[in-house]
């Protein structure tokens, strides 16, 4: 009986895994030709973005809280620096009087400082306010929204047009990849891989990521510790805004045209990924190594969906039902059975 | 008089919650090297005294000084830099995450880049438990531990900060006699560094076998501070609650009869619960129980309730076998349960005195429409009969006090008409003279032939109105004391009883 129960114990705790694990084996079995390093790397590469989302907002997660402002944060961020990467030689570029290309230092700080601003006041509304996290992401979801149209609507040209024409060195840097023999590896994947290893450390190695898991595992506790639980939240909530910037830097790049749309939804997909590799919704329980798998296996998913051809709006509705079903297994892992 | 006589003063301190006037000018004072015990029932104001020195709470008015010094914490980390530790009643763990970093929670040690040094955090931890004699792996997920491990973990944790001033609130909850045998060789040691001690606790027996210093509180006033060797138990009641302990508690009338319910081998589904427990009720009858902290008396009575899953057992009332699946059930068959932590499960606090009176009963009054006016005459007549001190019935129930918190929700059980009544803790953090309200209202319910199981941890409220006690030790029942038969006396009955609630640990 033991057994059995140690049996159920694991299928719960590995119920994803083994689910997403059969898609796969699924979708390659179908279709044979799914398994090829180009997929593979195709697959990490749309991860790559996203799992820095991810990687932002599962601090926010730990803490027992939830960002829908992400996707919106992208967007402007993602517009601004895209103002700043315009080719000098495109007429109707937004910064009509830059000659020279900026380094690109710039617009990736002017990304940062965009996202960092806006996840600052989120951490100000949860820390200091005591406002739940879905109602002030909620608010600075629509402000970045709005100030992302007004912005792409004040071309000097008079066009409100998605921002377009990028700099080469921008995106080689940015959206290019580093060949290795005749395997071309996106920079993106390695820029993810470092950032994950940052994260892993900032979470298990640091201060701060341990009193992020006990702000978010008891609050009370840290409290009474010593811990400044607003100081704690504020530095997630700003570390968020970081990564989100990076990301918005690297997603320009990928898209290469930067509109009012852009960036829509990205939250849900980084939620996604969280919840998939385990973050718990209740806080203070997650790994990083979950979230990047998370968000890999995620996008495993749509690009299988893809990949067999799945109709567009069918594949919302998959998406759908899989953060449903991810939910649904993570509170069960989490429920304290009375 | 040498002004540094005293390490710590804490002077006409003032503080006020809604509906409530925690502390009336209350007063305090500990010498160097001494233990000085806070003394009081449940809401006297012992514990808000002390997370206004730790800086949880922010003071109304008052003076503290330390070593001479005018202090106001804003917030427990600069206590901690200042020299003051607290072990908190309330065990404060972050339950995922492993002891050690438990303990060094707020002062993380650095390495080189910022990083955590987990070795040294090892290392101390181990050492820190070594000198206190703690058999704990610093590794250990707090989660895994017992109540009276972590209980222990969180002792050593404040002894880790060496502090001068070091807060004890009620650290022996949870621990066997042997337990707090250690705990207080870990005590006299601090004490013999210059450590002042304050000790918080209920149990009258260890406070005079370690205390130099009493003070004792009552609604949040300070009442007396004298040394521990000119009290006894029967002074430090009297101070405690301002009556004899023969006035404490109304006179027994009830007269049990015949049994109404059976439990026989009943336990819990899901860890940690309790195994096995056996036990009858009989009419009339006001049945104790006793335990200690993590005992798993709040899960019996909640899986008798339906509130937690039963794994095997059976439930016997009048002869019938019932299977209680849900509260529901357990309403339906004439149990009620007035629950330990009533903020948590028992009040909605920011509803009235209607909502909160009628809730549990609310199919009575209506298929789809409810009638006001059978609302209103409920609760008015709830309001009248158990002496709920209120403006009016639309108040909203957390501007009472907890005493009358307390009687609206017993009153809202009474509206279900029950047979069976399970209290859990039913006097918690109410004034003395509710509580002598709320014993008479419990022997009444005993007099009309009601069923009462009562938790408590305060054994005068158990020896005080029970009419059998039945003792749980670390998830099983350890024993069930007949009163008046074989212990000699309440004061051989309470012995015994203590001793019980060690019996499995």
């Amino acid at each position: 009986m033991e057994k059995s129960k140690k049996i159920g114990e694991f299928l719960l705790n590995y119920a994803l895994y083994i689910l997403l694990g059969a898609i796969l084996v699924t979708v390659s079995i179908i279709k044979p030709n799914f398994i090829a390093i180009n997929n593979i790397l195709n697959i990490m590469k749309q991860a790559s973005t996203k799992g820095i989302l991810a990687l932002g907002c599962a601090g926010i997660i730990v803490l027992g809280g939830t960002d829908l402002s992400i996707g919106r944060m992208l967007g402007l961020a993602a517009a601004v620096t895209a103002s700043l990467v315009q080719s000098v030689t495109y007429a109707s570029r937004y910064y009509t009087g830059m000659t020279e290309q900026l380094p690109l230092i710039v617009p990736l700080l002017a990304a940062i400082a965009v996202c960092v601003l806006l996840s600052a006041i989120n951490g100000f509304g949860v820390s200091k306010l005591h406002m739940h996290a879905f109602i002030i992401t909620l608010g600075t979801q629509l402000i970045a929204y709005g100030a992302n149209c007004i912005y792409i609507e004040s071309q000097p040209s008079g066009s409100a047009q998605a921002l377009s024409t990028f700099d080469r060195n921008f995106l080689d840097k940015a959206a290019g990849n580093l060949m290795i023999g005749t395997v071309r590896i996106p920079y993106v994947i390695i820029y993810f891989a470092a950032l994950a290893i940052v994260m892993w450390i900032v979470w298990n190695k640091t201060r701060l990521g341990k009193n992020m898991f006990a702000v978010g595992g008891n609050t009370e506790a840290a409290a009474v510790s010593g811990v400044s639980v607003t100081k704690t939240i504020m530095y997630v909530y700003v570390l968020a805004g970081v990564l989100y910037g990076i990301a918005s830097f690297l997603e320009a790049a990928r898209i290469q045209s930067v509109g009012a749309n852009t960036g829509i939804n990205y939250e849900l997909d980084a939620i996604s990924a969280c919840v998939i590799g385990g973050v718990s919704f209740t806080g203070g329980v997650g790994t990083i190594q979950g979230v990047v798998i998370g968000a890999i296996i995620l996008q495993a998913i749509n690009y299988s969906l893809y990949f067999l051809g799945v109709n567009a709006y069918l594949q919302y509705i998959i998406r759908g039902l899989i953060i449903v079903l991810a939910v649904a297994i993570d509170v069960r892992k989490y429920l304290v059975k009375k | 008089m040498d002004q540094h006589q005293y390490m710590l003063e804490m002077i006409d301190i003032d503080k006020s919650f809604p509906g409530v006037h925690a502390l009336d000018r209350a007063q305090f004072t500990l010498r160097p090297g001494t233990i000085h015990s806070l003394m009081g029932e449940n809401g006297a104001g012992k514990s808000t005294l002390m997370k206004c020195l730790f800086g949880i709470y922010k003071k109304d008015s008052g003076t503290i000084r330390i070593e001479g010094k005018d202090v106001d914490f804003a917030n427990p980390k600069h206590a901690l830099d200042n020299g003051v530790a607290m072990v908190h009643q309330e065990l404060n763990q972050v339950l995922h995450r492993n002891v050690m970093e438990n303990v060094w929670l707020g002062r993380l040690p650095l390495k080189k880049y910022g990083l955590v040094d987990s070795k040294l955090m090892f290392a101390e931890t181990m050492e820190t438990f070594r000198d206190l004699e703690i058999n704990i792996s610093p590794t250990a997920i707090i989660g895994t531990l017992s109540v009276s491990q972590r209980q222990m973990v969180e002792i050593a944790k404040a002894v880790s900060y060496h502090a001068k001033i070091l807060v004890l609130d009620e650290p022996t909850s949870s621990l066997t006699e042997k337990e707090v045998d250690h705990l207080f060789r870990i005590i006299r040691k601090l004490t013999v560094q210059g450590v002042g001690i304050i000790y918080i606790s209920h149990r009258m027996d260890e406070i005079l076998r370690i205390s130099d210093d009493i003070t004792v509180m009552r609604d949040g006033q300070w009442i007396a501070t004298k040394p521990a060797n000119e009290l006894d138990t029967n002074e430090l009641i009297r101070l405690m609650v301002n009556r004899d302990l023969t006035h404490r508690f109304p006179g027994k009338t009830n007269k049990p009869d015949g049994t109404m319910m059976s439990v026989s081998h009943l336990s819990g589904k899901y860890e940690p619960t309790f195994h096995d427990v056996s036990f009858t009720l009989r009419k009339g009858e006001i049945l104790g129980v006793a335990g200690l902290m993590g005992s798993r008396r709040t899960e019996l009575l909640n899986t008798i309730f339906g509130v937690f899953t039963k794994e095997s057992g059976e439930i016997e009332v009048d002869g019938k076998v019932i299977d209680i699946s849900s509260p529901e059930v357990a309403k339906r068959n004439g149990f009620a349960l007035i629950t330990e932590e009533r903020r948590a499960t028992g009040l909605f606090p920011l509803m009235n005195i209607y909502f909160n009176t009628i809730i549990a009963n609310i199919g009575k009054y209506g298929k789809v429409i409810l009638s006001q006016r059978k609302i209103a005459s409920d609760t008015q007549s709830s309001i009248q009969s158990l002496k709920v001190k209120t403006a009016s019935a639309k108040t909203a129930i957390r501007s009472l006090s907890g005493g009358n918190q307390q009687k609206v929700i017993i009153g809202r059980w009474l509206l279900t008409k029950p047979e069976i009544l399970l209290l859990d803790e039913p006097t918690r953090g109410i004034d003395v003279g509710a509580k002598f309200e709320i014993y008479q209202l419990i022997i009444n319910l005993a007099n009309e032939g009601k069923g009462i199981v009562m938790v408590s941890s305060e054994m005068p409220e158990l020896l005080g109105i029970c009419d059998r006690i039945l003792v749980m030790s670390n998830g099983r029942l350890a024993g069930i004391v007949e009163r008046g038969k074989d212990f000699g006396g309440v004061a051989g009955e309470q012995e015994h009883i203590l001793k019980l609630a060690g019996t499995y640990i």
